[in-house]
Order: C-alpha cells, then structure tokens, then sequence
C-alpha cells in the first residue's frame, strides 16, 4: 500500500512538510481514491488540468483496496470503532460575501455493515499433531466464533438484531456437519489418499506472513475485452501493472465442482462432453456470435426459453445459462446473448477464459490511474479530506473546498464519492452486495498445476442468490502458499452471513471432519456487507451543477460501470477533451527549451532526480517475486518489456515541485 | 508550463529514422566487404569471426557468410584444444539463438545450428530440446524448428513416448496444427507397433491358381489396435468441435489409411498368336533394367520388354514378342515363367495345346483390389466409425470433409453395397464444395470403375461395360489386360489416355457419346476390330493418327464428330487407315 508514498503528499507521514501549505488554486478536487475517482483523476491530469487528489483514508482504493492480512485486519477494526462526532466549526472567516457552505461527511458512511470473522485455525504455532482430538478443535473454533462476534460492527439496531440470529445459525449447520455426513456431498472411496497430515497453517503464520496477503474488498475480473482493459491499454497506464489470465471457469453443480468448457482447446479436451455435445456447443458459441433472425424472435422472453428450444441438453444449457451468460432464468434473450457475446468477444485474446485478473490484487488498479495522474501532475494526499464546500448562492457553483487542515482552495470542479456527502443528504442503499473472503488450504478443484486462478459460478438455488466466485492460487501474488485466497459474491438478500455461509459449509470444511473429506478446509473466514454503488441516491437539494458524484463498486463482474462513469464524469467536465488519450512513450519526451535530449539525460531539469529508493526497493522485491511466473499484460506491444524499467524513472522526475 | 511534455511530430522522427537506416548501411556494406575479401585471402581469424557475427544477426539469411563461419569455425577447432572447442561452439549457439529471436524461420541460422549442435564435443541436447520446446510454444507450426526437433530427439534418444506426449501437450491446446498430428503418425507406430501380420500363406504348386509369394514388406506403419481406438476417440473430440479443421480429418484418413500394396506380378498373359506376353504389376515397374527373366520350358528367353505405350518409363503393364515360332504351333504345349528378380518372386503361366491365349493371375478380390484404401483389421471398427462420422454428418450435412470421410469408410466396408448413398454423397459434396467439383468427379470416377471391375469379376467375364456414368476420367486400366470389349459410352470423358494402351486383349471399344478428343492411348492394340466414337469432339485426321497402329482394325464408326465435315475425309481416312473396311461417317 505504500508503493505511492513517495510521490503522494502523505503529510501525516512527512514530518518536515507538515506546515506546508497546499497551493490554493486547482482545477479540479477529488475526494476519494476508488478505481472511479482515480480515472478521472489521471484523464484529468492527462489533458493538463491541474488535479488535487485527496482521500481521508490512510489507503488508496477506498473500496476498491487490497489489503495484506494484517492491513484487513486494521480494517475491519476500522469499521467497527464509533465514528467521532463529527466536529462542527465555524469555517465563515474563509467565506465572502453571496457563498453558502455545504458540509461533507467526515466518516465513512455505512457501506460496509455486518462484518463478521470466523477464525478455523490454531493461534498458536502447532507442534505436528495430525489426528486432533475433534473436542479441543472444537472448543476453538467455539471460541474463534465468540471472539470474532464480539468484534462485530454495531451499525445499526438492526443489524445487531440480525447478527445475533446469524451467530447462532453459523453453529448450527457446523455441528450437524460433524454429526451427519450431508447427503450431496461426494464420498470418496477410503482408499483414495488423504495426505494423512495436512501441513496446518497457524494464526500465527497468517499474521507473520501476512504482508504477502492482497485481499480485495470487492471482488471481479477484468473481461479481456471489456472497456477497463481497453483504457488500460489506450492510456498506457497498462505499462504500471501486470495480469494473469484466470486460468479456467469452474461451475458448482449437483454437488459437484466441474469445468465449464468455454474455448476451443476447452471443448476439445473436455472429458464430460460427448462428442455431439461438443460439437452443439461449438456451433451455439460461433453462431450466437451474430445476430440471427431466430434470436430477435425470441426478444423479452427468457434466455433459457431460447436455450431449451435450441436441443442442447441440460450439461449445455447449465453451462451457457450460469456460467457463459451468467444470467437468471428469468433474463430476457436479448440480454443473455449480449452477455454471452461479451464473454465470447474476451476469449482468446489473452488465453483460454475471458478474464484478466491482476498480479497483487485488484487494489493495483485505481492505483495505477492516480499514478498516471501523479505523472502529469496531479498532486496527492492521503488523510486528508475537504471539510465544506463553497458555493457561489447565485451562480450556484461550488467555487472552492476548505479542506481539513482548514486552507480555502479554489477549484471549478469537484469529484467525490458517495460517501464523502454528509449522510442526510444520501439515501439509505437500497441494495447490498454480500460479500465473503475465505483462506483455504486447498483448490475447490485440485488439478495438475496448483497455480490455476479459477472463476466458479453458482447458480441460484431454492431462493440463494447466484454466486460468483474467485479462487485466487498464490501465483497471483495475493496469499502465501499452502493458502488459497477465495472471493465469494452475490447480490444481498440477507446478511453476508445469511447469503454465503451455507453455501461455504457445502464446499468447503470448517470443522475437523472425517479423514475422507478432501473439501479444503476453511482456515479463516470474513463476512460483511457492502452497499451496491449502483442503488446510492443523492436526496434533497440537488448538488451543484460542477459537484459530480461517483458512486461505489457495483455487483457486476466486470468493471464496465466505473469506467463508464468516470467517462461520463470527464465528458460534463471537459467535453471537448479527449478521454485518456495514449500517454507518451518516456523516450519520445522533449522538455522545452532542451531538443537534444531524447528524455534518457534529464538531470538538467533541476528537479529532484533521486529516486525513492524505498520505491526501487519496493519494485526490486517485486520483479523478483515475479520472475518465472507467466504474466499476462493487457497491452500486447508491452508483452516484451515485463518488470518495465520506465516504471522507476518516470514518477520521480514529473512529480510537481512541491512547493 | 514546466514539465509539460511534448510529443515528437512524426516528420521529425521520420527523418531520424532515415538517417539511422543510411548509417547502418554504410557500415553493413563496409563488413560484408571486409569479410569477402579476408575470405578471399583464406584468413581465419577471431576478427572475421566477429564480422561475420555482426553482419549475421543484422540478416542471419545470407548463407555465404555462414559457410565462412563455418570455415572458420572447423579451422578453430584444428587449432585449439576441446575445452576451447566447446567454449567457442557454446557462444556460437548463444550467438545463434539471438539470431532465432530475430527471426524464428532463418533457413541459415537453423542449419548452422544443426551444424554446431553436432560438432559440439559435449553437447547438451536437453537445452536444445527446451530450445525447441520454446519455439514451438511460440509458433507450434514453425517446420523448421520441428525439422531441427527431430535431429535433436534422434541425436539424444529421446524416448519416444516422451515425444508422444510432447504432442498431447500441442495438440491439446490447439488441434489446429498438423504438424503435430503427422509427428505422432510417425510416433505410434514405433510405440504402438501393431502385431505383425500372420505369415501369408504358402502354396506349392497348383497352377494357374498361383499363390502370392511371401511379401518382404510387412504392414508397418501399422498402430496396435488398443492404441488406435483411443486415437480415434481423440480425433473424433478434434472434428466433432472445428469439423471445419482440416488436419484433424488428415490425420483420420491416416489412422484408417492402410499400407502399401504387396509388390508382386499380378498378372502374366500369353497370346500364341501374336507370339507375345503381356506382364502386369501391382504398382508401376521400371522393367527394362533388367530385372525380368522370362523363361520359356525351361529355357531362359533373350526378350526385349517394353512398356504399352512409349510415354511411360514406368508402367503396371510390359509386353514382349517372343522370337518367331517359338510357341506358334498350336500343337504344342508350353510353360512359361516370368521371374522378377529385383523382388524374389515369380508367376508361371501353361498355354495348353490347343489354346491360343492364356494367362494366369490371382482371383483378385474386393479387398486386395481398392478396398485396402482403408484396411482397419475389424470391419466393426470401421463400422461404428461410419456410425459416428454419419452423426456428426446430421450435425453438420454440409460439410465437406465428413462427407468425404463417410464416401471412404462406405467404400472400405461395402463399396458395392454402398454405391447409391456414395452417389448422392458425391452430388453433395459438388455442390458445397463446387471449387473443387472436378476433382470429386474424378474421384467418383475412380470408385465407379472400381465397382465395375469388381462386378466384372465377380461374373468372370471379358467385358466391362461402364456407360452412363459421367466418368470423367479413366483408370485402373492395368486392371483391365484381358478384357476384350469395352463400353465406355455416354460418359464425359474428354480422351482414351496413353494408359488404355494397356487393354492388350481388346477388341471392341464402344466409347459413343462422350467429348472425345484424343485417341493417344489407342495404340498397337494387336486385337482391335471395332472402334465406335459417334457423337465426340474429334476434329482433324491428325487426332486419328494413332488408329493406325492398330493392325487389325477393320470397323470404325465417327458419326457426329467435326472430322467428319472435312474436305475429301473418305480418301484421306483410307489411306491413313487401309485395314478399315468399314467406315461410317
């Protein structure tokens, strides 16, 4: 989290330039650091407006972050600590004459509510004991469970009400598990091996080794062809972070973890497939690619009518519906063939599956794009919010922010996320994602390589939600080996708990079970809700026209919502401007007044020239960690300089003079 | 604005560009001449090492300077020592696998490296194996580096089945390569080697009925049968999901496919009259190296071979003339054997007093004759083959690799049986593929004559009849030595080839109604009585030509043809032909 350190204007870290003031005068403010805020950051910064970029959070990414083990667990304290009374000052010595204030929000509003952590392992180091007495696991996995409510948040009345119900269903089904073997999960033979002594990971371990962790708060993919990785790639800021492909889509069916064949090679090896069903789903797939004549008859009816009438089989039909379309048997045809196309349309550019997913977590993302920004100017604070805004009463035009140091600075445009608002002037969300962050000893699918990256699809099932599931190996540089890292979301129905834990009990053991069980075990567990970005309102009198808001992460898989708003955002802003246009190569930089150079000897420029070395350090550690490993990058011209050298050189020499 | 940037305009860069080309081709040409002439003066020294190197990897194709290197090279390796040896061939690969980043597909640059690779004293085959494996990742159809692969794995014994599953890997993330289809069609065989064929049958004596001699070649090439079901399932998987993909369907048609014929004399004629034999093969045979032996009672024969018609130098069929009077008395009886040296083995043929002709061949049956096209050992093989290819021909009618893939598993189980569904198949497959609709017609062709023979045989009769079938084309006329009458009518054939000159037998060809043009193959056929052409495209007296090598030939019929229409034909056609008695025009 704090590769950024050195080119942010993190005061509360730098002593020395505490009593520094900002300057006073700025284009544009943006309050918040999620991947939505942070491309509009850099399109902003890109075409030379003047960015000044604050978050009150000591992280980037909001919630869009990625945390180490240890980072999440600061975190989930975070959420659960009273939010100060906000303190009320008077800030008119700093207004004039026809401006009115608006006040913002100090605290986090409440998008995250019913966060519960379960631990399954030992705190202590363990000496080698294979076979537990199940009584004494027992009694810690009692203990974990009573230890982790205790921590629980307590938003809301409600929501106490609810987690009280939802403490004691999580006991439940884990002691009729230890007593009754459930009657849809697979039974291996005896014979079939079980290493006898699964090498235990300790709590102790998790923390030790926790800065390897990169947990997400929300969880998605990057669709190979989906309009993130295009920006990505058009605005260069592709050269700032690294991808692997996931690896393979998995479906969760009857029981049963199986492997949906969605490419070619796929369909080709595919041992449940018979050979006709191979051949109905490789037409289906060519033929939806264009729109026929048969599709359009079947607009505003179900997809799955459209399925079931093209003779395909229920294998064909379950992987199409949930896994290819990821749609409910209820979505209309048009849009199931959309999804469908969106999902064909991915395949192949990078491998096998359609999704991209970032070495070190999708916390990288938004990062990137205040780096891009930083490059061309944008300055950057952490801890740092805006108290009130300014706004002109006649024009109705927030004219200037008094930020929480309490400097005026003046601006044309402010960005903010949803939560920077003062909460009466938010609606309630109306919709949450539930959300649950597992680590386990082992794939849901043990394959050959234990480096698969796998996305697993869940179809809704008597009244649950459909789920959506990544399942992270340690090559994506967001858990230690040993561990899986698995993302589990849906849309709320009720608690996170509530949504996800029945299923997480099926697939996965978190009790010491029979010796046969080869499920992986559930080592440590987090639940919460988030609200979803999509369903926030802004009440009341509405906002001043050059005060934008950007909402949260949404429920869908993809990241199609956030860079489709912060173009918008950028077009109200700047609407003759082009939108992230490809940033130049360093080399083929000219600084004024200097047309020799070709931007390799610029320490002429009188800037500082020293690189951070606690950056270089930081990219060190990095590149060697990577090496060996298959890395995806979006960009296909960028595939050959991996661990890109003009990563270092750039951020130093173009970060603005700071004073 | 402070450290603002500007991007370069492209006029700018343009210029750079052109400027950055001349200097480096000032200096190439100033190295290239500088190497020609150090190897003009025989120097072999580190500096031209260094040039040629220079120059190599700015165009690793310029082959004259990889000879020098290598000149250079061998002189090195006279004067140093091994351990040097090997650290100068060592840099060398290194050298040449930058020059493979340059380009992957440098004739030059794979040779050298198959050249270093084995001069190297000590040389390390699993690097290079690695090497290969990477290119081939990057680019699994490149052929060069599966040619140097195939160096490497023989050089080093790479286990076979490592090599096998080497291309489960390729194949399995993408089918679309048919390289690596073809490397394990030379693969299983050494792995899976199929049981070796029961020794065929010897049988003494017994003429005519002649047996077949013992084959020197067995069936190699042949997959255990185990190991062929797996890979039938595996390339079905292939089809059934591109069937669209043609090396999947190649490779098919290789695992069904059958090995070569038995070489052998297939058939050995005797006609007293015309004191000739006529000797036909199971493939085409030079026989004029000597290697035919003809021996008559007992008697080694001074005989002058010749193939039917001078355009062959290779021919399935060969006839000789016996000295004069040697078997012309009709009293007498005679044995004749005709030895083929070359492969150990023989046909004996008895021409009985009385007799005029006689021959001696092997009941040729459907399945010696066309059907080893495709020889899987079980026919319930081959049949829920058919079974599956025809499932997959619902999915997908109109395409046109299944549907030639069922014409050959109907023709390999039941040709005569299936002939209707080949027939539509065939008319299908000219419509979706109508680009290539003569050459289905061609092959049409091919299976019709083939049922013809078949059916000819079958009823043990002199006369083949095929009229009516839109042939386009004729062949398997070795086949046909002893026919007599031939009725090639309504069809739409365009010329009686130099091959029908192998029909030593014929008497009657009846070949109306089709666009013949060409009569080349009609040539010394000692028998030829009638010609029938009504109805073709023959235009000049010149395309009669060949008639007249025909000495016995007394009725010809031209009807509808344009030679008709020329001045003073009659005269000209009787002093072209004198023996024609009877002409219609």
């Amino acid at each position: 989290m704090n590769t950024f350190s050195s080119w942010s204007h993190d005061r509360a870290s730098s002593a020395n330039m505490a009593t520094e003031d900002l300057p006073s005068d700025f284009d544009i403010v943006i309050l918040g650091t999620g991947l939505t805020e942070s491309v509009v950051a850099a399109a902003c910064s890109r075409v030379g407006q003047r960015v000044l970029h604050l978050d009150r959070r000591s992280y980037y990414a909001g919630n869009w972050a990625s945390f180490t083990f240890n980072g999440l667990l600061t975190w989930i304290q975070e959420q659960n600590e009273e939010p100060k009374p906000e303190e009320v000052r008077d800030w008119s010595g700093l207004t004039e004459e026809g401006e009115e204030l608006i006040h913002l929000s100090q605290a986090d509003s409440a998008s995250i509510t019913n966060l519960q952590v379960f631990s399954y392992v030992s705190e202590e180091e363990e000496e080698e004991e294979a076979a537990n007495t199940t009584e004494e696991e027992k009694a810690a996995d009692e203990e974990a469970v009573k230890e982790s409510s205790e921590t629980e948040s307590a938003d809301s009345k409600e929501d106490d009400e609810e987690e009280e119900g939802a403490g004691e269903e999580e006991e439940q089904p884990a002691q009729a598990e230890g007593e009754e073997p459930e009657v849809d999960q697979p039974r291996p033979s005896p014979s079939s091996q079980s290493e006898p002594s699964r090498k235990k990971i300790s709590y102790a371990q998790l923390v030790k080794e926790g800065r390897r962790y990169n947990i997400d708060l929300v969880s998605k993919l990057l669709f190979s062809r989906g309009s993130l990785v295009d920006l990505l790639i058009k605005s260069n800021v592709s050269r700032y972070a690294e991808f692997k492909n996931v690896t393979r889509i998995l479906t969760y069916r009857h029981g049963n973890i199986e492997q949906v064949p969605c490419s070619r090679a796929d369909v080709f090896a595919s041992r449940q497939l018979s050979v006709v069903e191979k051949r109905k789903l490789m037409r289906f797939l060519t033929s939806c690619v264009e729109e026929t004549e048969e599709q359009t008859a079947y607009h505003g009816r179900p997809y799955l009518e459209f399925l079931q009438d093209q003779q395909l089989g229920d294998n064909l039909q379950h992987f199409l519906l949930h896994s290819i379309a990821m749609a409910a048997e209820d979505t209309p045809t048009e849009e199931g063939l959309a999804s469908t196309r969106h999902f064909l349309r991915s395949l192949g550019r990078y491998g096998n599956t359609p999704f991209l997913f970032p070495v070190y977590g999708l916390g990288e993302i938004p990062q990137c794009f205040c780096r891009m920004s930083a490059v061309f100017g944008g300055i950057y604070c952490l801890r740092h919010s805006v108290h009130c805004l300014i706004v002109d009463r006649d024009a109705n035009r927030c004219k200037a922010v008094i930020d929480s140091r309490g400097q005026r600075i003046s601006c044309s445009h402010i960005v903010m996320e949803t939560s920077y608002l003062d909460r009466s002037k938010v609606a309630t969300p109306s919709r949450f994602l539930s959300r649950a962050v597992l680590i386990t000893d082992s794939s849901v699918l043990p394959s050959e390589s234990d480096q698969q990256i796998s996305m697993v699809t869940v179809p809704p099932e008597g009244g649950s939600p459909a789920v959506k599931m990544v399942e992270l190996s340690p090559s994506s540089m967001t858990c230690i080996p040993g561990t899986y890292l698995v993302h589990l979301t849906c849309r709320s129905v009720g608690s996170a708990h509530q949504d996800l834990s029945p299923l997480v009990t099926r697939m996965f053991r978190t009790t010491e079970s029979q010796e046969e069980d080869r499920r992986p075990s559930v080592l440590w567990s987090l639940y919460f809700n988030m609200a979803d970005g999509t369903a926030s309102q802004v009440e009341g009198q509405p906002l001043p026209s050059n005060v934008h808001i950007c909402h949260g992460p949404d429920s869908a898989l993809g990241h199609e919502d956030a860079v489709q708003q912060a173009a918008s955002i950028f077009q109200s802003i700047l609407p003759e401007e082009e939108f992230c246009p490809p940033a130049p190569n360093p080399e083929d930089i000219v600084y004024d007044g200097d047309n020799t150079s070709t931007g390799e000897d610029r320490g002429d420029m009188g800037q500082d020239d020293e690189q951070n070395p606690e950056q270089n350090q930081n990219q060190e550690n990095r590149n060697q960690n990577e090496e060996n490993q298959n890395q995806e990058n979006p960009d296909p011209e960028q595939n050959q300089n991996q661990g890109n050298p003009e990563l270092q050189s750039v951020g130093p020499e173009e970060r603005p003079a700071s004073s | 604005m402070h450290g603002r940037v500007k991007v370069k305009t492209t006029a700018q860069q343009e210029e750079e560009k052109r400027k950055e080309r001349e200097k480096k081709l000032k200096v190439y040409v100033a190295a290239r001449d500088a190497c020609f002439s150090k190897r003009k003066d025989g120097v072999f020294d580190d500096e031209a090492l260094q040039l040629t190197q220079q120059l190599l990897s700015a165009n690793p194709d310029f082959a004259t300077l990889w000879n020098y290197r290598r000149e250079i090279l061998t002189h090195l390796e006279t004067v140093k020592d091994e351990d040097e040896a090997q650290k100068i061939y060592e840099a060398e690969l290194s050298f040449l696998e930058s020059c493979l980043k340059v380009n992957p597909k440098s004739y030059g640059s794979w040779h050298h490296r198959g050249w270093v690779s084995a001069r190297l004293p000590r040389p390390d085959w699993a690097r290079e194996l690695r090497l290969c494996d990477r290119c081939l990742s990057l680019d699994d159809r490149n052929f060069h580096c599966w040619d140097y692969r195939r160096m490497v794995v023989k050089m080093s014994s790479v286990p076979v089945k490592q090599e096998l599953e080497f291309t489960d890997r390729l194949i399995g993330s993408n089918f679309s390569n048919y390289s690596s289809w073809h490397y394990r069609s030379t693969l299983l065989p050494l792995l899976h080697p199929g049981s070796p064929e029961p020794p065929p049958s010897r049988c003494d004596g017994d003429p005519p009925h002649s047996c077949s001699p013992p084959s020197p070649q067995t069936h190699f090439h042949r997959v255990c049968e185990e190991q062929l079901l797996k890979e039938y399932e595996l390339v079905q998987n292939a089809f059934f999901t591109d069937p669209n993909d043609q090396s999947a369907w190649f490779y098919y048609r290789w695992l069904l496919g059958r090995a070569e014929r038995e070489e052998m004399i297939s058939c050995a004629y005797v006609s007293r009259e015309q004191e000739r034999v006529a000797v036909a093969f199971s493939r085409p045979v030079n026989a004029q190296s000597g290697s035919l032996l003809l021996v008559l009672d007992g008697q080694p024969q001074r005989v002058e071979w010749r193939s039917v018609h001078p355009h062959f130098k290779h021919s399935p069929v060969w006839i000789c003339d016996l000295p004069p009077g040697t078997i012309s008395d009709i009293a007498n009886e005679h044995n004749l054997t005709v030895h083929w040296t070359e492969k150990h083995t023989h046909r004996d043929c008895a021409l009985y007093t009385g007799r005029s002709e006689s021959w001696c061949r092997d009941t040729a049956t459907d399945l010696e004759l066309f059907r080893s096209e495709l020889s899987v050992e079980k026919t319930s093989v081959l049949q829920s083959e058919l079974q599956s290819v025809n499932q997959l021909q619902e999915l997908e009618p109109l395409n046109k690799w299944c549907l030639l893939t069922i014409i050959l598993l109907m023709r390999a189980l039941d040709p005569l049986g299936y002939e209707k569904e080949t027939l539509a198949h065939f008319q299908t497959l000219k419509e979706v593929d109508s680009m290539r609709s003569a050459y289905y017609s061609d092959l049409c062709s091919k299976f019709m004559i083939e049922n013809t023979i078949l059916k000819m045989e079958y009823a043990e009769v002199r006369v083949f009849s095929i009229s009516d079938r839109n042939l386009t084309t004729l062949c398997h006329l070795d086949q046909l030595l002893l026919v007599t009458h031939i009725n090639l009518s309504s069809n739409q054939l365009r010329r009686l080839p130099p091959q029908f000159a192998m029909l030593q037998c014929l008497e009657v060809v009846e070949a109306d109604n089709n666009s013949i043009e060409n009569l080349e193959g009609v040539y010394h056929l000692p028998k030829l009585e009638e010609v029938s052409l009504k109805n073709n495209k023959i235009s000049t007296l010149a395309d009669l030509q060949p008639l007249a090598s025909c000495p016995k030939l007394r009725r010809l019929d031209l009807r509808g043809n344009p030679v008709t229409q020329t001045a003073n034909v009659e005269s000209e056609l009787a002093e072209l032909l004198p023996s024609v008695a009877d002409l219609l025009l």
